[in-house]
């Protein structure tokens, strides 16, 4: 560690001429007595300075994980920034034609008209709520088909009349049953003599399962099964609206959604965009960034003035820190006037920088504290430096360092406080998109479309996730003390 | 020590008092009335519930008369639920949340000291890698995104064996408490994880560690008896923090599972803004976190004699 310490460069060393340097008794020539140079000016140093931000980028920079970090937290920002720019679906607008429609790069779908309705096919001369029969004991129906095309606007099912029945189930699974498990109940029929059904619920083009069983006050455990494989289609009147050319009888190509729809047929991907705006922008990188300020200037003062201004200002500090954190955000919310159910991002940024201030405060007071006491504080205050200019010129750039660290651990903790709030429906809500909204919307339907609430949980992880390992580079890039080892 | 203790004390409720007249403050700024949200009422029946629940009376003496009654430990009868005073649904569901609480604190505690130790021993080697990164990913996923998950794996673990091994949901026995409580004290289990880690990492350097090692006790007698006791203290500050962080936390577990605690029932209060239910819950909550808060303070105080505490050093 020799190189940092001898920052002078050696005098150079006059030039000898050849032989000099054989043995003999004093092998001096004229030259060795003529005068040493005197060189005017600082002398070079080895290497160029290095700055204190220079050296934790360079260190940043070995660290693969911060790294790859950093590149997700830029792209997050551009997915939410320049996105919307290139994906020009508007997050808001419903299609009701299409959805909870899992992650697809293009659908194309046949233009039908309108369906007719499809009246109740009823048997003649059957009594449709015979007594005395225990449901249990009816037989499956004796066929179960399917009346017309299949298509997705709308599956119908026609079955033979089970005799003594009072009512028919109609159950759609994607998956053949397998035990007592039907799945999705689509359709309940409460008369023994109506043996038809029309299906046209969220269908995609895919192969259904539809199950029928016969009812008496009790369900029949003996199912008749019948896979349906409806061909994509779509109405004119909606085709129109996506294709203004479009006509009856042509295949169009639907907008794709690469990451599907949600339960209002709005597209995910859009609304992920949109939500990147509320949970990213606002509350993730704008509110904590007003808490540390307001944080570095309160530990600042008390920091710098110390004293009774200190005393008071860590008092109130140390109360602010003891309220309880998810309790008065709620409380805040109430207080600017929105009631549940509504969307507030307002009242979430002041709470949250209302709260979340004091962490950086304190943390900037115990800085400013060690800095004020150091030699080119005290040479500033000695060449007359005001208190404001020894603040903002001294004493709070070093502490950046140490700022910079807590803000980018403030970031994911702000996103998850948002994502909590809107996920107990305190937050944002619908129709205004945010991750966390998303999540809510989307968790009711976790298990017949898990997308809409994957997605959005992904990108609520994956950015916590970044930015937790950026903050963990970044605070061993600018440690002081593994600076000085 | 008996001073710091009164100060803590003193200051805690002076913070309980403050979260008291802020929540009155806040229920009494928002527009409209707690009856505004009902059904359009006749205006005879109006003024008989407002007399009822007092809010003809001006503002200065219902916060009195509120003050006083919460002193008392009374906050009042629920607007939505019939017959039903605040302190009943404290009293009925409290437990519940406190059960599922002290289960998840316990999973969180036991697992971050074992998976700490864990870390520590096998520093850079696979196991501990694999254990920072479980760490990562629990402190990186939301806490819903658990609930959902374990909800789901239920699903299918039931289904797949064939009976219910473990229920997906509901209230009642032990087995309907433990992936609520392991979901809930995740969180906080990967965060105690990652404090033990590098408690243990410190300890392993000082001198009575070596001098352990040099009169030849066994490395695992060295663990147990000086390792494991000096680091497991750290977590104990974190204690408050993490009765806190698992106490809201309850809001959302208890709502996925359906779990009948008394988180529950405060997000409901406030999605029907059943005004003396929401003023009663929070100052009952706030008033729990504030005071786990001094009561572990001061716990840390008498198990480490060596901590001087703040208030005896002035």
């Amino acid at each position: 560690m020799s190189v940092p310490g001898s920052k002078i460069a050696p005098p150079p060393a006059p030039a000898r001429p050849a032989g000099a340097s054989m043995p003999g008794p004093l092998a001096l020539g004229p030259e060795d007595f003529a005068p040493v140079l005197r060189r005017s000016g600082p002398q070079g140093t080895v290497r160029p300075s290095r700055s204190y931000w220079a050296d934790a980028w360079n260190r940043l920079r070995g660290n693969r994980q911060a790294l790859a970090s950093l590149v997700i937290i830029v792209g997050l920002f551009l997915f939410s920034s320049v996105g919307p720019l290139f994906w020009r679906l508007d997050p808001t607008a419903p299609d009701l034609t299409r959805i909870s429609e899992p992650p697809s790069l293009s659908r194309t779908a046949r233009v039908l008209p309108e369906p007719p309705l499809f009246p109740d096919v009823v048997v003649p001369g059957l009594d449709p709520h015979p007594d005395g029969i225990d449901g249990a004991t009816l037989p499956a129906p004796a066929s179960l088909e399917v009346v017309g095309e299949p298509t997705t606007l709308g599956v119908r099912l026609e079955w033979t009349p089970v005799p003594g029945a009072a009512g028919y189930r109609v159950y759609r699974s994607t998956e053949p049953p397998a035990g007592a498990y039907l799945g999705l109940p689509v359709g309940k029929l409460d008369a023994g003599n109506v043996v038809s059904f029309e299906d046209t619920f969220a269908l995609r083009p895919q192969t259904y399962f539809y199950s029928v069983i016969a009812s008496n006050m009790a369900d029949s455990p003996r199912p008749r099964t019948i896979a349906v494989t409806p061909v994509s289609a779509i109405t004119l009147a909606a085709a129109r609206a996506v294709r203004p050319d479009a006509s009856l009888g042509r295949a169009i190509t639907l907008p794709p959604h690469p990451l599907g729809t949600d339960g209002l047929g709005r597209d995910v991907l859009a609304r992920l965009m949109a939500g990147a705006r509320v949970t990213l922008l606002l509350i993730g990188f704008l509110a904590p960034l007003l808490a540390i300020l307001l944080g570095v200037v309160i530990g600042g003062v008390a920091g710098y003035f110390g004293g009774l201004v200190d005393q008071w200002l860590m008092r109130f500090t140390d109360f602010v820190l003891s309220l309880p954190f998810i309790l008065f955000l709620i409380l805040v919310r109430v207080a600017l006037g929105s009631g549940p159910g509504q969307s507030d991002v307002t009242a979430l940024l002041v709470g949250l920088v209302a709260l979340s201030w004091t962490g950086e405060a304190r943390l900037v007071r115990g800085q400013v504290l060690q800095l004020r006491e150091m030699e080119f504080v005290q040479a500033a205050r000695l060449l007359g430096a005001s208190p404001a200019h020894l603040l903002a010129r001294h004493l709070l750039p070093n502490t950046l360092g140490v700022v910079l660290v807590a803000f980018t651990f403030a970031v994911p903790s702000s996103i998850f406080t948002e994502a909590f709030l809107s996920f107990i429906g305190m937050g944002v809500t619908p129709p205004r998109a945010s991750w966390g909204s998303m999540c809510l919307d989307g968790f009711g339907s976790f298990l017949t479309s898990p997308h809409e609430f994957v997605f959005p949980a992904l990108f609520i992880s994956v950015s916590v996730l970044a930015f937790n390992l950026l903050g963990d580079g970044l605070r061993d890039a600018l440690d002081p003390r593994l600076r000085s080892r | 020590m008996i001073r710091y203790t009164l100060k803590r004390l003193a200051a805690g409720l002076v913070t309980i008092y403050f979260i008291a007249t802020a929540t009155f403050a806040t229920m009494h700024l928002v527009p409209g009335d707690p009856l505004a949200g009902k059904k359009a009422l006749v205006p005879e029946i109006r003024e008989n519930l407002q007399r009822k629940y007092g809010l003809d009376r001006p503002l200065p003496v219902q916060y009195v008369v509120f003050l006083g009654n919460a002193l008392r430990g009374d906050f009042g009868i629920s607007f939505t639920q019939r017959n039903r005073t605040v302190n009943e649904i404290i009293r009925d569901h409290f437990p519940v949340s406190a059960k599922l609480g002290v289960l998840s604190l316990l999973f969180a505690t036991i697992g971050g000291i074992a998976f700490g130790s864990v870390t520590a021993l096998a520093r850079g080697r696979m196991a501990d890698q694999t254990v920072l990164f479980l760490v990562i990913l629990a402190i990186s996923v939301p806490s819903f995104a658990f609930a959902g998950l374990g909800q789901y794996l239920l699903v299918d673990l039931n289904r797949l064996v064939g009976f219910e091994v473990l229920p997906v949901g509901g209230w009642g026995s032990f087995s309907h408490m433990i992936v609520p409580a392991l979901v809930l004290g995740l969180g906080t289990m990967a965060f105690f994880t990652r404090l033990m880690r590098s408690a243990l990492l410190e300890v392993v350097h000082q001198d009575y560690v070596r001098t352990a090692r040099g009169k030849g006790l066994s490395p695992i007698r060295i663990f147990l008896s000086h390792e494991l006791r000096n680091a497991v203290l750290p977590l104990l500050t974190y204690l408050g923090p993490a009765i806190a962080a698992i106490t809201t936390g309850g809001f959302v577990v208890e709502t996925v599972f359906a779990i009948p605690g008394l988180g529950r029932y405060f997000v409901q209060a406030f999605q029907q803004l059943d005004y003396t239910v929401i003023m009663g819950l929070t100052v009952f909550y706030g008033s729990f976190l504030v005071l786990m808060v001094i009561a572990i303070d001061i716990l840390y105080g008498i198990v480490d004699p060596r901590i001087s505490l703040a208030g005896d050093r002035r």
